[in-house]
């Protein structure tokens, strides 16, 4: 194994042997004319994939990712902007075409490669067949919290500082002097000794031609002028007046609108519906029987909606139908129980031996938990808009996963990539739903009957119930303590094992460890929920961690500590947030404080939650302090809005969120039943960012995994009833007041 | 058909009985800030004003509006080249995310500060609760409430910016 360096990444000839490959240098002639022809208008050079200088001297960055509201686009374009030395305020994004040639290859590296060692096997394959084989994956994906981390150091930086050289060297050839004595500032380069200079732009084409470099030198933070300022987010005016544009706003000249109901219960079809335009509805076009559902296109979303609502449609029955949630339940149980019987469950992880040392441990500490379905409902209801005409597709939707979304709808319609049109709108929220493609291709199978574009909008109803949901799921924990109270053994059995893959590790020392996982089979599609396993894990792990710390008779914190001395970001994370939460300072009577810390997606998150339960037995989350080891962040105040989104998203999930299956199908429909945070219910939020030095850490999604248990152990704190299923609604606290006050 | 008068001008408009106002203002007239996000009351991302009055367009019969004054999120700015208070105090605290339910959030905000200049955080949590944010901004909502509500009062010797 050797570590993945900016130095071996470009070692291997990435930049010198296809430019591409990071993106840099696109010159007529080499095969990313082809990207040239979508971006660059009449005038205008484009240097490199990344980046595009305009004859006005402004610099456009095409960023491959999509805006879902993490700022990604001034976070990217920041990063391209500090290496350049581009004056920022004329610096334009746009988001890259969902275009092969963008396959985002880098967040497919650093998912492979975690961001943290390179197997030095794969590095001669990299720009070859891995290049490839990563591009006929078509990524591009926006989702564990990969923009930054991966596109943005080493995609934007490389792509900016390389432009940079280039057009140094453009400049110190067209002056004859050495390029050692050239300055590049705010879009102009100058030699100061012979008092000339020029702009980006008027130097562009000469440095089209200058090779490109091998490895560009990049900025270390002291040169860093953008990185680390929380420059205004490009995206945000637009968003207070109306103007933004969602794909729920697309507007084409004759669009119609359609929306659709599928099977309530998953796997179902229709077995009967009336697909002639029935007589009392008004503006209804057409009545179509998608096999699995039953959709209307009519002159707007509304006449759509109620003739749809008054079709009869009669469902096939199906062996999910009779299925409950305590189905699910009892089948995981017996599940667990049969892997464990049959010595068929997976290894996750093992150190040591655990059942030995649990066998001789003073103190054994044994819990089950359950967690329930969740649902993402994003604020913007499902949406695509397509249009089938002379052999090929245009789509119009907000996707986290634009290619997936050309090459879905290239397979179901049957015609070649080439002839599907993706164009990505701002998306409404994120939070993995919009990675799925089920939308696009209903709407594609709308479009494709009728001669018009059609608008098909999902219901809210729809929204909830065909969602792709975060698994429900149990697991049996156990763990044994020695004398002094020191964890010896941890054994773990999970069910589902998805990604992360070291979702269900541990951070903490012990040196007896067995963590297993089983896979039931599920009826329910599960999808990519704000990040992933770590949803999970994160309740589980830390929940049970603070169970151990209360047998133990330890304070939480200090317990934490005691076990990751091994671990400085986490102790320099757990130190600032006993600070800045007065860990130790007293609460009012029925309040509790909880502390949870984990590490995901390269960020360290830790979390103290301040809650009241009153005699009612209702909790309230008063204050939520959070400590992130950012690694860097790039954009100070971007960062902390993610934390802050992340929390109340978790919470919400803590709180209240919990999907349901009844009949084989799920029982809530909408915001009354699934209930998520407001604004009466949000804490105040305290963020702070440690700069570690270490990579840049995601910020979408680190914040999440950490709320659920920083509450339910300051509930425990309040009122000594420890919560080992979520939602916290499903326990009855009235009675642990009643008895404390 | 029936008239509508949306941020002053005059929309003709064919809307079957029972047609939410939402509907008629997206697909109509065209104004797509007004969003959809449940049908049903639940969220205020469709939130529009009637006569200065917040309501939920998703389920309020846009014939039952008829002759009224009715105010979308692009009615709201003085003149194309100013934005209102809020929106101002909106961009200032870098308040939206995603920002699908912000025209809702700033309809819900600026009825609030017309009836209240100066509500206090109870009364910003009463009055913005209809209002969904999954993104959970809603610590920068309240914050761009307050710095809207502190730039109100220092105006009202300028009419104008109201
Ligand atoms: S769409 Fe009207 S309140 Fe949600
Ligand atoms: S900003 Fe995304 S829902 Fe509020």
């Amino acid at each position: 194994m050797k570590k993945w360096t900016r130095r071996a990444f470009i070692g291997t000839g990435i930049l010198a042997s296809g430019a591409l490959v990071i993106g840099v240098a696109i010159r007529p002639g080499n095969r990313s004319s082809k990207v040239a022809g979508l971006i660059a208008e009449e005038g205008e050079t484009v240097m490199n994939i990344w980046l595009k200088i305009s004859p006005d001297n402004t610099v456009t960055a095409i960023i491959p990712h999509a805006e879902m509201g993490q700022g990604v686009h001034t976070t990217l374009a920041m990063m391209l902007a500090d290496e350049m030395d581009a004056d920022w305020s004329k610096v334009k994004f746009m988001e890259a075409p969902a275009d092969k040639e963008y396959a985002n290859y880098v967040v497919a590296k650093g998912f492979i490669a975690g961001n943290k060692t390179f197997p030095k096997f794969l590095e001669g394959t990299i720009d070859g067949v891995f290049l490839t084989a990563v591009k006929s994956m078509n990524f591009q994906i926006t989702g564990g919290s990969a923009s930054v981390r991966f596109t943005g150091q080493q995609g934007m930086r490389i792509a900016g500082a390389a432009a940079k050289a280039m057009l140094l060297q453009a400049a110190a050839d067209t002056w004859k002097v050495p390029v050692e004595e050239l300055k590049a500032e705010k879009s102009i380069i100058s030699h100061p000794a012979s008092n000339q200079s020029t702009t980006f732009a008027e130097l562009a084409q000469a440095a089209a031609k200058v090779k490109a470099p091998k490895q560009p030198r990049l900025k270390t933070p002291e040169e860093f002028t953008l990185m680390g300022t929380s420059q205004p987010r490009l995206d945000i005016p637009a968003k207070v007046t109306g103007a933004a544009k969602f794909g729920m706003d697309v507007v084409l000249p004759n669009m119609k609108y359609a929306t659709i109901k599928a099977a309530p219960v998953f796997g179902a079809k229709v077995k009967t519906v009336n697909t002639s335009i029935p007589s009392d509805s008004e503006g209804v076009l057409k009545v179509l029987n998608l096999e699995n559902a039953v959709a209307v296109v009519a002159e707007g979303y509304w006449q759509a909606k109620s003739a749809l609502d008054r079709l009869n449609i009669e469902f096939e029955s199906t062996e999910n139908e009779g299925k409950s949630q305590d189905d699910i339940f009892n089948g995981y149980q017996m599940a667990m129980d049969k892997a464990l019987e049959e010595e068929s469950i997976e290894e996750h992880f093992r150190s040591g031996d655990a059942p030995t040392a649990l066998s001789e441990a003073e103190t054994i500490v044994e819990a089950e938990y359950q967690l329930p379905f969740l649902a993402h409902a994003t604020m913007e209801p499902m949406n695509c808009t397509a249009w089938v005409h002379n052999g090929k597709c245009e789509i119009w939707c907000g996707s986290q996963n634009p290619l997936g979304a050309k090459a879905a709808v290239a397979e179901f319609l049957d015609i070649s990539p080439e002839q599907v049109t993706v164009h990505n709108q701002l998306l409404g929220g994120g939070f993995g739903r919009r990675s799925e493609t089920d939308v696009i291709k209903q709407a594609v199978a709308i479009a494709k009957e009728v001669d018009f574009p059609v608008k098909l909008i999902w219901s809210r109803e729809e929204d909830t119930q065909h969602d792709v949901y975060r698994e429900a799921t149990i697991s049996r924990m156990k763990a044994g303590l020695d004398q002094s109270g020191n964890p010896v053994a941890y054994s773990h059995q999970f069910l589902f094992k998805h990604h992360p893959p070291e979702a269900a590790d541990i951070p903490y020392t012990v040196p007896n460890q067995l963590i297993q996982f089983t896979s039931p089979s599920s009826f329910v599609p599960w999808g990519n929920w704000r990040s992933v396993d770590h949803s999970v894990h994160g309740f589980l792990t830390e929940s049970f961690i603070d169970e151990l710390a209360f047998a133990a008779k330890k304070d939480p914190l200090a317990f934490r500590k005691n076990l990751t001395q091994d671990k400085p970001r986490f102790q320099k994370v757990l130190n600032l947030i006993q600070e800045k939460s007065d860990w130790n300072s007293p609460l009012p009577a029925n309040w509790g404080r909880g502390i949870a810390i984990a590490q995901s997606f390269g960020s360290i998150v830790a979390e103290v939650a301040e809650v009241e339960v009153n005699v009612e037995g209702k909790v309230k989350v008063h204050r939520v302090v959070c400590v992130a080891d950012a690694g860097f962040a790039i954009h100070p105040d971007g960062f902390k809005a993610q934390m802050e989104s992340g929390i109340i998203y978790g919470l919400a999930a803590a709180m209240s969120g919990e999907i349901t299956i009844e009949n084989g199908a799920v029982a809530q429909s909408n915001f009354h039943d699934y209930q998520v945070t407001r604004m009466s219910d949000a804490p105040r939020i305290e963020t702070y960012i440690i700069n570690s030095g270490n990579p840049p850490g995601g910020a979408g999604e680190p914040s999440t995994p950490v709320i659920a248990p920083a509450v339910t152990n300051a509930i425990f704190n309040a009122t000594g009833v420890r919560i080992r299923q979520l939602p916290i609604s499903k326990t009855d606290l009235r009675v642990s007041i009643q008895q404390t006050t | 058909m029936i008239n509508l008068t949306i941020n002053g001008k005059e929309y003709p408009v064919e809307a079957p009985a029972g047609m939410p106002l939402l509907w008629v203002i997206r697909e109509q007239c065209e104004l797509t800030g007004t969003k959809f996000g449940c049908g049903i009351a639940q969220c205020g991302a469709c939130t529009v004003h009637v006569d200065g009055q917040p309501i939920r367009s998703c389920i309020t019969p846009a014939s039952s509006v008829e002759g009224k004054n009715i105010t979308t999120i692009e009615g709201i700015a003085p003149d194309e080249n100013t934005l209102h208070i809020v929106q101002q105090a909106w961009i200032e605290e870098q308040t939206p995310q995603c920002g699908y339910c912000q025209s809702g959030q700033i309809m819900s905000a600026v009825a609030l500060l017309n009836e209240n200049p100066a509500p206090s955080d109870e009364e910003i949590e009463q009055a913005m609760s209809g209002n969904i944010c999954r993104c959970g901004m809603y610590g920068r909502i309240k914050s761009a409430i307050k710095r809207a509500s502190t730039a109100l009062q220092a105006s009202t010797s300028n009419p104008q910016l109201q």
